[in-house]
């Protein structure tokens, strides 16, 4: 899964190696073969990084495929994700299908349709669709052939006890998504039954992604990027369910907190489905351990220390009284889960470009995906804020306006001698009134490099936190990019909220050379996603120009020069306005960048952060 | 499928104490929720107003009136004379995000204007959160337009309707409850200071916390009925609680020393206005109602501050230290 394809070898080969380590696990007591089992995956984890990703690559020779396919093979838990789906469909909430279109997307729904019962609704949510159509409401073709107000169930009305499919649910405005989840929830639009799967087809790239209010309540994550349509054809037996887990709902809480899942719908949404896949038999460790692959590990924010004692040193208390224990059979000091064994499973499944991030830098990944409904909120040019009289022509028509303008005379007309049903004059007609947004959002490109970049860096972000602190007064938005070093780097991508920001800021590092084209490059792709989603972008370059290091990472001044200035006149050229702001002592360089840019010149060379916002304000 | 049961939830001591209060005394002016995903936020919400007694109200009001006291801006009921009641459900109303301003203030009602060519309001969701709650998840992310709209009538318990050739006026008092992620967005100054308790939730940290939140919801999603049911008890202890509680109320005594106590406490936080010597007054005289108390002590002022104040604070961008920190040196201070 994820988007650097996986070789097949590795995959099969990890397949294997876990394969190997729980085929001990129904054997209980065999506590030799999972120490051993331990050994292996000790050395892998803590070993050089980018080749954790594929841990027990040198793990024992294959074997046969016996029985087979117990294995972190990403078709084969996409296809068990399915078939949870299609057994219940509100039970799971839904899954997140991370593909683009394609035939592999489109196998994975008809593997779904063809699973479920087939009278099941099956709906597709509209883009934009509007709160009638999605909660119920006036059906306005209806109403206006009949003459009186036909209502009609909204599309989560009618998907009730079906599945309802989102395309580029990336995408979704908040307040949809934000209506989804309170369906989710209560499993009711408008007072009525609505208890639905939700399939978001997510088509994102790099960091878009599905709201995360909407996406934390889904179960399952499914990424099917990586898997060829070839490997979609294999239909892999259920693993064996082995023994009965002593305390399932404990093991999966400390897995989740072994790889750091911190919302609590994580660990329930995974008991849940471990309680499907038992059905009617104890929950077994092997039922714990897909529970486990299928929710937590794509929700991963961290790997379990390889040496961390088992977290079950905190066996449950029994401060919730009155509990009847699950499956009648819980002994509270069910103390050996989750051990190496099942922390491999998991971890083996952790999709592979999620397993990089992890391992390069931490949590970056959620803090990138937090500000998602921020921005989607953004992305809409001119947004209804009520409708005026006026000539459909010159705008767009607001029909439930014109027709509301119209129903208090209806009666009053039919007694003027009128026969049609409804009488609508040039007067009742009603025009949408839109409202561009005109929100701002500073990108700050700030020079990390060498000596000087400690101070400079201070200041832009004590600039970067003033200018947030006022944000509300003019709704802006700001963000920054580092470059220093062979490159440069999103610390803070666009965000209104100063909590974030202080965290994103926190710890950044300076030092090194002066890769200028590559930052000026970094600062244009955001300002021009920035523009994408209907906000108004504006640079602020904090530099001395003197560019050392080229776009290949190669050092030397006349390239790195050569390039910044290329780059500088690229951002001209996608008419951003920018402000470049030089902390330098002499000055030529960072004025030709500047010139180059056609960007505003502001000479501060020791910037301070009340200054520099000061500045900023004035000149953007 | 009954409601997850109040008295289930584990942990989050703060976010339910300040729900209990909102629920005796609802002028406290609403509680803020702020913090990580998946912390039983909506949870909390639901259940309590599913704990609430049903509340009698005016039959075929659309705005949920007392029989005892309509409104006097209740155009239903204004016309005066004995009303027939019957009990219903407290009312709690989502407001989603991105609604429309019609969904939210009401608007023509089509169909009557249509069928019967009559020009009659249809109520939209702030009559229907009259008397009851009207919570907003990710508050932080509504609508400018909406904020504004929200924080008049939060002032005035009155929904002023022009438009469409309407004009009229009905009462829209309710507790607002908002939760929300503050990653997300900044809260608009004006909307966080009408909150009158702002709390923060994380999630559990600790494991035993955590399994049995998960085993409770596991138990409960395995069989509702009988989860409730072995909670019932449990349910009608709060349930009396809070009857007690509002009981009470009238009755309990604000003494001299600890309103000095307060004032001291909003001067040492420079808190902007009256606003936050007010609130921590009626929380902490909500809370003493609760605890069965006939005065409000040092101990009720000093449990109820950090929500009644950390979000009152005037902000200095530059300063790393939390708000709740703030509020804890200060009542060392004042307490000491």
């Amino acid at each position: 899964m994820g988007a650097p394809p996986l070789p097949p070898p590795s995959a099969g080969e990890g397949t294997l190696r876990s394969r190997g380590g729980r085929d001990e696990v129904p054997q209980e007591g065999s506590n030799g073969a999972e120490s051993g089992a331990c050994l292996h995956a000790g050395p892998a984890s803590s070993g050089s990084r980018a080749p954790v990703s594929r841990p027990g690559l040198t793990a024992g020779p294959p074997s046969p495929a016996a029985g087979g396919g117990r294995t972190p093979d990403p078709w084969a838990d996409a296809h068990r994700a399915a078939r949870l789906i299609a057994a219940d469909p509100p039970a799971f909430g839904g899954a997140i299908l991370r593909a683009a279109p394609g035939p592999v997307r489109e196998r994975w729904l008809e593997t779904l349709r063809t699973a479920l019962h087939p009278k099941t609704p099956w709906r597709r949510l509209p883009p934009g669709i509007g709160d009638d159509a999605l909660l119920g409401g006036l059906d306005l073709a209806a109403t206006l052939a009949a003459g009186r107000a036909i209502a009609r169930p909204g599309l989560l009305a009618q998907a009730d006890g079906g599945i309802v499919v989102v395309p580029m649910a990336e995408r979704l405005p908040p307040g949809t998504a934000s209506r989804l989840a309170a369906a989710l929830d209560t499993g009711t639009a408008s007072d009525r039954p609505a208890r639905f799967g939700l399939i978001l087809l997510d088509e994102g790239e790099g960091d878009e992604a599905v709201a995360e209010p909407l996406a934390d309540r889904l179960a399952f994550r499914i990424d099917l990027n990586a898997i060829g349509l070839a490997e979609t054809q294999a239909e892999l037996p259920d693993p064996e369910p082995g023994a009965a887990a002593p305390d399932p709902v404990g093991d999966l809480c400390a897995l989740a907190e072994a790889f750091g899942v911190a919302s609590l719908r994580g660990p329930i949404l995974a008991a849940r489905v471990a309680r499907r896949l038992a059905v009617d038999r104890p929950i077994s460790r092997q039922d714990i351990v897909t529970a486990a692959r299928l929710v937590l590990a794509p929700r991963a924010t961290r790997l379990p220390a390889p040496e961390e004692p088992a977290p079950e040193n905190a066996a449950p208390p029994e401060e919730t009284r009155a509990e009847p224990p699950p499956d009648g059979a819980s002994e509270p000091a069910a103390a050996d889960l989750p051990d190496e064994i099942v922390l491999e499973a998991v971890r083996a499944a952790i999709p592979p470009n999620l397993l990089d991030q992890l391992l390069a830098g931490g949590p970056r990944l959620t803090a990138a995906k937090a500000g998602r409904v921020g921005q989607a909120a953004a992305a809409r040019t001119g947004r209804p804020i009520g409708s005026r009289r006026g000539d459909p022509r010159r705008g767009r028509l607001d029909l439930l306006g014109t027709l509301r303008a119209a129903a208090p005379w209806q009666a009053v007309r039919r007694e003027e001698g009128e026969t049609r049903r409804i009488v609508v004059r040039r007067d009742d007609l009603r025009i949408r009134i839109l409202r561009q947004r005109t929100e701002t959002t500073t990108v700050f490109c700030v020079d990390a490099s060498g000596s000087a970049a400690l101070e400079r860096l201070a200041e832009a972000k004590g600039a970067v936190e003033l200018l947030l602190a006022e944000a509300y007064v003019r709704r802006d938005r700001v963000a920054l990019v580092a470059f220093r070093g062979t490159g440069a780097e999103l610390v803070l991508p666009p965000t209104r909220s100063l909590t974030r920001a202080k965290r994103g800021l926190s710890g950044l590092p300076g030092g090194g050379g002066t890769p200028l084209a590559a930052g000026i490059d970094a600062a244009v792709a955001v300002a021009l996603g920035v523009r994408r989603g209907g906000s108004r972008p504006a640079i602020v370059l904090l530099t001395d120009g003197r560019a050392n290091v080229a776009r290949s990472g190669e050092g030397g001044r006349a390239r790195a020069g050569a390039e910044a200035l290329q780059a500088a006149r690229a951002l001209r050229a996608a008419g951003l306005p920018a402000l470049v702001v030089d902390t330098g002592s002499r000055g030529e360089e960072a004025r030709a960048v500047a010139d180059a840019m056609g960007a505003r010149y502001l000479k501060l060379p020791r910037p301070e952060a009340g200054q520099l916002s000061a500045a900023v304000r004035a000149a953007l | 499928m009954p409601t997850f049961p109040f008295s289930a939830i584990i942990g989050q001591d703060e976010m339910r104490q300040a729900l209990l209060i909102a629920a005796v005394d609802p002028a406290v002016g609403g509680v803020l929720v702020f913090g990580d995903r998946g912390t039983g936020k909506s949870t909390a919400i639901r259940a309590l107003a599913a704990l609430l007694p049903p509340m009698r109200a005016v039959a075929g009001c659309p705005y949920n009136c007392d029989p005892d006291s309509p409104a006097e801006s209740c155009p239903h009921c204004a016309g005066g004379g004995p009303r027939k009641s019957h009990k219903k459900p407290v009312p709690v109303v989502d407001l989603p995000l991105g609604a429309t301003e019609d969904r939210v203030v009401g608007t023509l009602d089509l169909e009557r204007a249509l069928g019967a060519g009559v020009k009659a309001f249809e109520p939209g969701l702030l009559a229907r959160a009259n008397r009851g709650f009207l919570y907003i998840d990710e508050v932080n992310l509504l609508e400018d337009h909406l904020v504004d709209l929200l924080l008049d009538v939060a002032v005035s318990g009155v929904n002023t309707v022009e438009r469409e050739g309407l004009s009229l006026r009905h009462p829209a008092r309710f507790v607002l409850v908002g939760s929300g992620n503050p990653e997300e967005g900044e809260l608009r100054p004006q909307l966080l200071d009408r909150f009158g308790l702002a709390c923060e939730v994380a999630t559990p940290k600790d494991i035993p916390t955590r399994i049995a939140v998960v085993r409770a919801r596991d138990a409960y999603e395995r069989d509702p009925e009988g989860f409730c049911a072995a909670r019932a008890g449990d349910e009608r202890t709060i349930q009396k609680r809070i009857l007690l509680a509002r009981e009470r109320l009238p009755s309990v005594t604000v003494p001299d020393a600890a309103l000095e106590r307060a004032a001291r406490l909003c001067l040492a936080l420079g808190t902007d206005g009256l606003r936050g010597e007010l609130t921590l007054m009626r929380t902490a005289r909500a809370l003493a109602a609760l605890d069965g108390a006939e005065t409000v002590t040092d101990d009720h002022l000093r449990r109820i501050a950090p929500a009644a104040l950390r979000h009152r604070l005037r902000r200095n961008p530059l300063d790393e230290s939390g708000s709740t920190a703030r509020v804890e040196r200060a009542l060392a201070e004042v307490f000491a």
